[in-house]
């Protein structure tokens, strides 16, 4: 039985605002960042953010960011990177993880924060690196370094070094697998997109679309206060606008060539490796308008969920299927009600399961116990600017890109509301609401 | 930026003595403006009969200058100011300039000449007496000229031409004498100054104006191109003088901007100023965020050289795009928009090539003269509002820019100036905040050279 959510939001609880957003351009894993580590990537996220909104030496509320690929060395890295920045060195900072939904998920709680009235200002983000991602020595190796630093005698460590094994000295490096299956979430993804049926035409078009609409998003400049280069980039490394469904279609596929349906799954619909960093400047309406700033949107609500994709019959990633009703229902909404859907592209077979689950009667009864389809989303009003596929996914990166976009086209269109979904490694998802000022 | 180690290099002993025994340029490092330090290195000496060189000697002890009418054997000056606002007739030159010839010798390293004369273009009465009375008013901007090209030690010389009746302690003409012989005009060299009745919007001249810090303290200033070189100069500038600073730049070079921007607390605005809605973006957010705009610096510009024999319509367009058009375009903006304050300030960034014209910059040269055209027009456009446009012309300045100037080129342009050295992005930025400040109307559209008096263009 899940639980229920049927209270409205509390009414008296002051608005949290998105004031604006800034990220340094994606690059494809060995690109451009390369050599760059967490730390540099989020300091330059934030500096990008300071120099926009003139903030230097400024004191916020809080920063909260994070890193799904991190480094034992860097605890405290939001702390550390708020110290390499241009803010004032007084502005405290904490540490998030939550997988890919880590960006998103430093976006509610700051806002729930600034709602609650314990902060006046939030910066939310996170970065990532699939390049300079951490190696650890394996588990027999730590045993014995462990050992011999406790030792008390030269023998003592001798003894513990003796019990060293050859097979001990391979380092262990971070994968996309689940720890929990051994399976890749790519692997896991080809499961879920074939038994949802979704095609390998219908994942191209997505993927296309998903390139066209960044590209275009940039020509009309829309990304100028959004992105600050960094490193020699200026877009995102791995946006190709000039891609084509034909050139999409020669791709081989990479993942699910072990299921009994056709693999669909390409390197060309799939998000690929990426660093990168983003974060959001967040506030209540009162630290807006005293400071003459923006209001883009303001952060309305946010729901999390996950499946049991271990041992049930839910995909890894499905779990965003699940927390949309809860959200939709305690706000009083439906699919009708909003302009913009910002659905994470892990994966075009994703997206696309995920539509297809929502616009799935005997799914939507039997699984989500509601009394028809939850509905379809008007495809036109589905990542207009672009997402993951073309812009890359530098996992907790791609939260704070997402919540910044969504705000500013909210913005530029004057009303509406857009939704935001984000699946996570772990089966888990989170959805969230934000409104037009 | 390529850095000029010859310079470095001559300004050591024995380099030195080589260099003056076998008659290579000795060029000297320059006296740049350094807050809190003197105006000038040296007492100054004040020449000149007449009510103009009392009124600049009142005004110069109020600063707390030391002051000298006479000069005195043996006494080095670090500027002498020389009062030619009374002369009437060519014969009336020799006397005070030959004093001035005389007084050279105690000019201090890094030393200033400053005279005051009227404008030629400001004679009374036709006759025979006016035309001699021109002609002994222009006879000063040769002299002058000439004596920037004679001085050493990175001492330079440079006029202020009074207009009608502006008396020599005008607010404007204060201000532009302090420039000039401030560390802030260390590259502007053999240049001249017209300073204007302000007009009925003008300040009033009920009190003498003086040198402050902070000139620019509550103004907002709006800087295009200023990721880097010039752009990024003037934003410091601007700051130290307290103004707040929009810092633009295209996205193609935000991460630059944003070093620059945090460097000295400025807001970075990413814009392409070719853009159709460029002017009305900048005023926007001018006005939302500060709720004020005072100062524009149009100094964005690119370069795409070429021989005419071999211009393309894309290298030419672009150029006249980015340096011009969209300089025209925003200015109309700012001329009809409530939020360029009723004080507003133009600062354009024209260019020597501008006015020499120069080889395979034909399109460069044209985009810059176009902007020379601009400031003299929108000038008389501008003329009793309140608002002024003036534009500097830099010359060789070390920037990137000029580093893609092949070695041996770049080394004779160098060398081809008064100052025997290329300038500093910041020797440019500083004549721009000079233009920038000031709530007198007295000095609009001028085009100040700060080019080391270069042979071409200046």
């Amino acid at each position: 039985m899940r639980e229920k959510h049927e209270a409205p939001p509390t009414p008296n609880l002051r608005h949290a605002v998105v004031i604006g957003g800034n990220r340094i351009p994606f690059a494809r894993a060995g690109g451009a960042y390369a050599n760059v580590s967490n730390k540099d990537m989020l300091t330059a996220a934030l500096d990008g953010l300071v120099a926009r909104f003139g903030l230097q030496g400024e004191q916020i509320g809080e920063v909260a960011a994070g890193a799904v690929l991190k480094h034992s060395r860097d605890f405290n890295l939001t702390r550390e990177a708020v110290l390499g920045s241009a803010l004032s060195a007084q502005t405290p900072a904490y540490d998030l993880q939550q997988a890919c939904a880590t960006g998103l998920e430093t976006v509610i709680g700051l806002a729930n924060k600034i709602r609650l009235g314990q902060i006046e200002s939030g910066i939310a983000g996170g970065v990532d690196s699939a390049s300079d991602a951490p190696i650890a020595v394996s588990e027999g190796l730590r045993r014995v370094l462990l050992e011999a630093a406790r030792a008390k005698t030269t023998r003592a460590k001798a003894a513990a070094f003796a019990r060293l094994r050859p097979k001990d000295l391979r380092p262990s490096a971070p994968g996309t697998a689940e720890a929990r299956t051994g399976l890749s979430m790519g692997e896991h993804q080809a499961i879920t997109t074939a038994e949802w049926k979704v095609s390998r035409e219908a994942q191209d078009a997505l993927a296309l679309a998903s390139h066209r609409n960044l590209a275009a998003a940039y020509e009309r400049g829309f990304f100028s206060d959004l992105v600050t280069g960094y490193r020699g980039l200026t877009r995102d490394g791995t946006l190709r606008p000039e891609t084509t469904l034909e050139k999409l279609a020669t791709l081989p596929p990479v993942f699910g060539k072990n299921l009994a349906l056709p693999a669909t799954m390409t390197a060309g619909n799939s998000t690929p490796l990426t660093d990168g960093a983003a974060v959001v400047l967040l506030g209540s309406e009162e630290f807006a308008r005293s400071r003459n700033l923006p209001i883009l949107a303001t952060i309305v609500d946010a729901q999390a969920a996950a499946v049991d994709f271990v041992h049930g019959r839910d995909g890894l990633l499905m779990a965003p299927v699940y927390a949309m009703p809860q959200l939709l229902e305690r706000n009083g909404l439906t699919f009708d009600d909003f302009d913009f859907f910002e659905i994470h592209e892990a994966f075009a077979g994703t997206v696309l399961s995920t539509l297809a689950a929502w616009e799935d009667e005997d799914f939507c009864k039997t699984r989500l116990g509601l009394t028809g389809a939850l509905g379809a989303i008007d495809r036109r009003k589905l990542n207009v600017n672009g997402s993951s596929l073309a812009a890359g996914h530098p996992f907790a990166a791609t939260g704070g890109r997402i919540v910044a976009s969504l705000a500013a086209a909210l913005a530029e269109k004057g009303s509406g509301r857009g939704l935001v979904s984000v699946c996570a490694a772990g089966g888990q998802g989170v959805v969230a609401i934000l409104e037009a000022r | 930026m390529s850095a000029d180690y010859y310079l470095s290099l001559v300004n050591t002993p024995f380099a030195n003595r080589i260099a003056k025994q076998i008659g290579l340029p000795r060029p000297a490092e320059l006296r740049r403006y350094q807050a809190g330090g003197p105006l000038v290195p040296g007492p100054i000496l004040v020449m000149g009969e007449g009510s103009g060189a009392d009124l600049l000697a009142a005004a110069l002890l109020r600063w707390g200058q030391d002051v000298r009418r006479h000069p005195a054997t043996g006494q080095s000056h670090g500027a002498v100011v020389v009062a030619l606002d009374t002369i009437e007739t060519p014969a009336d030159l020799a006397e005070p300039l030959l004093e001035l010839g005389a007084a050279l010798r105690g000019l201090a390293p890094g030393g200033r000449v400053v005279t005051i004369s009227r404008s030629p273009a400001g004679v009374s009465g036709a006759g025979v007496s006016g035309i001699a009375q021109a002609s002994a008013r222009h006879a000063v901007f040769g002299a002058v000229r000439s004596l920037a090209r004679e001085l050493r030690g990175g001492a330079t010389a440079n006029g202020i031409v009074l207009h009608g009746d502006v008396p020599a302690d005008a607010p404007g003409a204060l201000r532009t004498l302090e420039f000039f012989l401030s560390g802030k005009s260390a590259y502007v060299d053999g240049q001249f100054v017209d300073v204007q009745a302000p007009g009925a919007l003008g300040a009033s001249l009920e009190c003498i104006w003086t040198p402050a810090e902070h000139s620019l303290a509550g103004k907002v200033a709006v800087v295009t191109g200023a990721a880097r070189g010039i752009g990024a100069a003037t934003v410091n500038v601007l700051r130290r003088e307290g103004a707040t600073v929009i810092a633009v730049d295209v996205p193609a070079a935000s991460g630059l901007l944003a070093e620059v921007a945090n460097r000295k607390g400025a807001t970075a605005l990413q814009l392409d100023i070719t853009a159709e809605d460029a002017g009305a973006r900048i005023t926007s957010l001018a006005a939302k965020r500060f709720g004020a705009l005072d100062i524009f610096v149009h100094n964005a510009g690119i370069t795409r050289d070429k021989l005419f024999v071999n211009m393309t319509a894309d290298r030419w367009r672009s150029v006249m795009a980015v340096n011009l058009e969209a300089q025209l375009a925003i200015n109309q903006v700012l001329v009809e928009s409530e939020t360029f304050a009723q004080d507003g300030r133009i600062i354009c960034v024209a260019s020597t090539s501008g006015i020499a014209g120069n080889k395979g910059q034909g399109n460069y040269a044209a985009s810059k003269a176009g902007v020379i055209g601009m400031v003299e027009s929108t000038a008389r456009q501008l003329a009793g509002s309140g608002r002024t446009i003036n534009a500097v012309a830099p010359g060789f300045i070390e920037t990137e820019m000029t580093a893609n100037i092949p070695l041996l080129t770049r080394e004779v342009a160098r060398r081809l100036s008064s100052l025997q050295q290329g300038g500093l992005p910041g020797d440019v930025a500083e004549t721009i905040g000079f233009l920038a400040a000031g709530n007198d109307a007295e000095i609009n559209g001028q085009v100040v050279r700060v080019c080391g008096q270069h042979l071409v263009g200046a």
